[in-house]
């Protein structure tokens, strides 16, 4: 098209229009690069409060109230708690799509252990249990350099099938075990021990990656990986530990969930826990490609996913349009993300 | 040698092919190309030369539509174009093969060459047609290369001529070869001039971009040399040597921008002795380095300095040979990882800042402390305060100004992003300080302060290796230099040796000496 314009031998016009378009759309982009700057920097607290506010109107103290409000957060107990850690994986440059499978495994592990024993050590085996599980993902990912996409997701196939073995497909009820129980289910200051521990591991999470060291690696090994070697980071053994906490995590996520019904099942968690998981983490901000996000951001985006299931409920809606709405919801928050780095670089 | 041909004659019979009219190109602020008129006749070889940064890649590059020229005319058979992209270049019969190829390692021989201009029959490849076309395209040329071959799984010298048909099949009039014997060996490199010629022959313009002064000489029949982006001059290849082209790419006065140099004191202890060191892109290295001196590392691009420089700090494997660095009365061994030779007192800025150097979306302060952080933390908590106010001074000492330690590293001028690393690396207080290119893309104000802080580091009893491409810059700062060739010393300079033409000529490799 732009060929017999470029044979023409006064190619003057052309490019001096050539050159006045530049300018404008240059303005343009400065304008939307700072509107889109600003808007990523707050994210996605603002469509948070204004559900919160929508929802508050419409449904009054039915949505509002302390009952309404603690059963959210107890239920999103295990998710929060998986996300934060699988947050800092994000960031650190890996995915884990294996926590899933590493939450059925590890409550039925806990949940068997609990019928017969000791609650606590039946705890303590569980987390373990999942702190070795994401152990393993991270040796596979960094020391064989498995892309941890296939390299999790294959795990998370090894998982499922040895959780199952162990309970012949059944479901595992430790109905009489209530001292196991009393984990999730103990109300303190009328809040459940599920939401407590939830407060705590995230608390702490969130400090480790935005105070320590530790933390610091993370970002630097997701943003830059040859740049953070060369200056003198661990890239491998800080993404391996970052595994390793996710795996621990989804194992106290799943405990928590056994702990509050009194049974486990390998069917539990799987790929519907993993992505509910992941989208919270992207919804919030963080980004898929590393070096970018924080774990405050995570928690309100696993909130705000759960306030648009706790509206649907609320009104009555049909849940299929829930699917639906967070599906589109996610391709926004992946979509910003690719294009406020496209502008940056 | 170039007796073969008449240029002269077949000029006058063909006529001029591709014309520059005053063109100029700048990046950033520097200007690569600065008023370069030059012609290219039909059928010719025309070969440019000049150092590293001359501006002869941007030349060629501007002939094939990958950069558009700031100012000024490209003519093709006399009549005036304006290529917005190589693909308006190629649809002029102008096409570049560049020193990375770009082939599909998983794909035939043949549909790499007819690669987007496949013969197809309702969508589907026809690949019967496909052989056919090929045998006839590789024939033409006489190459022979089994089309059903994967083109991944050929030498370096066979892919270029996979290039060099794709180039053919869609009808290439000219041809530009950016360094195309660089990954050759030699027999291959005989090849390769066989094929060029053969090309010429057949009437196909070809612009080599070379820093191998021989080869020029045995091919081309023009040779237009390039020196700081302005055009030396072009002559008849056939009464050249390498010594009279060396010559013309030599010249200008040093410029009085460098800090003075304090002669390092005959009793300095040595704080690097690096001996026999084998790694890759590096056969048996072994030199010296003393406290307070700056140690130049010319070479041109690929003679192995960078690979020098990554194996002594231990970001490439080394194969042989050892490191050692000062430490107290005695010296240490450097092995392991960057993180182990930090802690022996080796820092190094790497060659490309932002691939290697900087996590760019993450603020300034984050970048600067990165490398000191268990310096300024309690039990693996980092003191915020303690930080900032390191930051804050480390970034002071380096020169850049303006307090916004919050903003992304990537909002940086380059020469502030250069002048961070550097304050990185200063945190650690090293013995030795690796600086890899450090002015490379910087604008000149910060390169003076770069070389004011190099200065004032030797000062202070650092030793310095200084890699540079610039051989003004390696003139005017460092105490010795090294002259890079192959993976190897080619010539070590001090004092009066130490002069652009003594330099170029063993990195050229002109000179037999040292060699």
């Amino acid at each position: 098209m732009s060929q017999p314009q470029a044979a023409t031998p006064a190619p003057e016009k052309p490019g001096s229009a050539g050159k006045q378009g530049a300018s404008i759309q240059t303005i343009f982009r400065v304008h939307r690069a700072e509107f889109l700057g600003r808007a990523r920097e707050g994210g996605i607290v603002y469509p948070f409060v204004l559900l919160f506010i929508i929802l508050a109107i419409w449904k009054g103290p039915t949505f509002y109230g302390k009952t309404n409000l603690l059963e959210i957060l107890d239920q999103q107990s295990a998710t929060l708690i998986i996300a934060a850690a699988g947050t800092m994986v994000l960031i650190a440059g890996g995915i884990d799509l294996s926590v899933g499978a590493t939450y059925a495994l590890c409550e039925v592990i806990a949940t068997k252990m609990a019928i017969t024993g000791n609650p606590v050590l039946a705890i303590i085996a569980g987390v373990l249990a999942g702190i070795g599980v994401g152990a393993v993902n991270g040796v596979i990912t960094t020391f064989f350099r498995i892309n941890s996409l296939i390299a999790t997701l294959a795990s998370s196939f090894v998982i499922t099938g040895a959780a199952a073995l162990i309970t012949g497909g059944n479901l595992v009820i430790a109905y009489s075990a209530l001292g196991f129980a009393n984990f999730a289910r103990t109300q303190f200051l009328d809040v459940t021990t599920a939401a407590w521990t939830m407060a705590g591991v995230v608390i702490i999470l969130g400090i480790v990656l935005s105070r320590t060291i530790a933390g610091r690696y993370m970002y630097a090994a997701g943003s830059n990986a040859e740049a953070a070697r060369l200056a003198g980071v661990r890239v491998q053994w800080i993404r391996l530990v970052t595994f390793a906490i996710s795996g621990g995590a989804a194992a106290l996520g799943g405990i928590l969930d056994a702990s509050r019904v009194l049974s486990a099942s390998s069917a539990n968690g799987g790929t519907a826990l993993t992505f509910t998981v992941l989208a919270g983490i992207v919804v919030g901000g963080t980004s898929i490609l590393g070096g970018e996000g924080a774990i405050w951001r995570t928690v309100v985006g696993v909130l705000f996913i759960a306030l648009i299931g706790n509206g649907f409920t609320l009104l009555g809606w049909n849940p299929l349009y829930e699917q639906i709405t967070l599906g589109i919801i996610l391709l926004l928050a992946v979509g910003g993300d690719a294009w406020s780095r496209l502008r940056a670089t | 040698m170039a007796g073969l041909t008449v240029p002269d004659a077949r000029d006058s019979l063909r006529g001029v092919h591709v014309e520059l009219r005053d063109v100029s190109k700048s990046f950033g602020g520097t200007h690569a190309l600065e008023g370069v008129s030059l012609s290219v006749g039909r059928g010719s070889i025309h070969a440019l030369v000049g150092e590293n940064g001359a501006g002869k890649s941007t030349l060629g590059k501007i002939i094939a539509g990958v950069h558009g020229p700031d100012s000024g005319q490209l003519l093709i058979d006399g009549e005036p174009v304006r290529f917005h992209s190589p693909r308006d270049a190629i649809a002029k019969g102008v096409i570049l093969i560049a020193q990375e190829l770009a082939i599909v390692p998983s794909l035939t021989v043949a549909q790499n060459v007819f690669l987007g201009v496949e013969p197809s029959a309702a969508g589907f490849q026809d690949r019967r047609e496909l052989r056919r076309k090929y045998a006839e395209l590789a024939a033409s040329v006489g190459f022979e290369l089994d089309g059903d071959a994967r083109a991944g799984s050929l030498r370096t010298a066979d892919q270029q001529k996979v290039e060099i048909l794709r180039a053919l099949c869609r009808s290439a009039e000219v041809i530009v070869m950016d360094e195309p014997a660089a990954a050759l060996s030699r027999p291959d490199v005989a090849a390769l001039h066989e094929v060029i010629r053969r090309l010429a022959r057949n009437g196909t313009t070809v612009v080599l971009v070379s820093h191998f002064l021989n080869e020029v000489l045995e091919l081309a029949d023009e040779v237009t040399i390039l020196r700081d982006g302005r055009l030396v001059q072009t002559v008849p290849a056939a009464g050249q040597t390498e010594d009279s082209l060396m010559a013309a790419m030599l010249g200008r006065p040093l410029e009085a921008t460098f800090p003075p140099r304090r002669p390092v004191p005959a009793d300095a202890p040595v704080v690097l002795s690096v001996r026999g060191l084998r790694a890759p892109g590096v056969a048996d290295v072994s030199f010296d380095l003393r406290a307070g001196e700056i140690l130049g590392m010319a070479g041109l691009v690929g003679a192995g300095r960078t690979e020098v420089a990554r194996a002594i700090f231990r970001a490439n494997r080394v194969h042989s040979g050892s490191v050692r660095v000062a430490r107290g009365p005695g010296m240490a061994a450097v092995t392991g990882t960057p993180r182990a030779a930090m802690r022996a007192g080796v820092l190094m800025i790497p060659e490309s800042r932002k691939e290697q150097g900087l996590l760019l979306r993450r603020p300034v302060r984050e970048n600067v402390s990165l490398s000191t952080l268990a310096a300024m933390s309690t039990a693996g908590l980092v003191r915020r305060r303690t930080e900032r106010r390191t930051v804050r001074e480390a970034l002071a000492r380096v020169d850049v100004r303006g307090g916004g330690h919050a903003v992304p590293a990537a909002a940086l001028s380059g020469g502030n992003q250069q002048k961070l690393l550097f304050a990185r690396s200063l945190l650690r207080d090293p013995v030795v300080l690796i600086a890899d290119e450090p002015t490379r893309g910087v604008d000149v104000g910060a390169k003076r302060a770069i070389y004011e802080l190099l200065a004032s580091l030797t000062d202070s009893g650092l030793g310095v290796l200084l890699i540079s491409s610039d051989v003004e810059e390696i003139l005017g700062l460092a105490h010795r230099v090294l002259v890079m060739r192959g993976g190897r010393v080619a010539a070590e300079l001090a004092g009066d040796d130490v002069t652009e033409a003594a330099i170029l000529g063993a990195a050229f490799g002109a000179t037999e000496r040292g060699a």
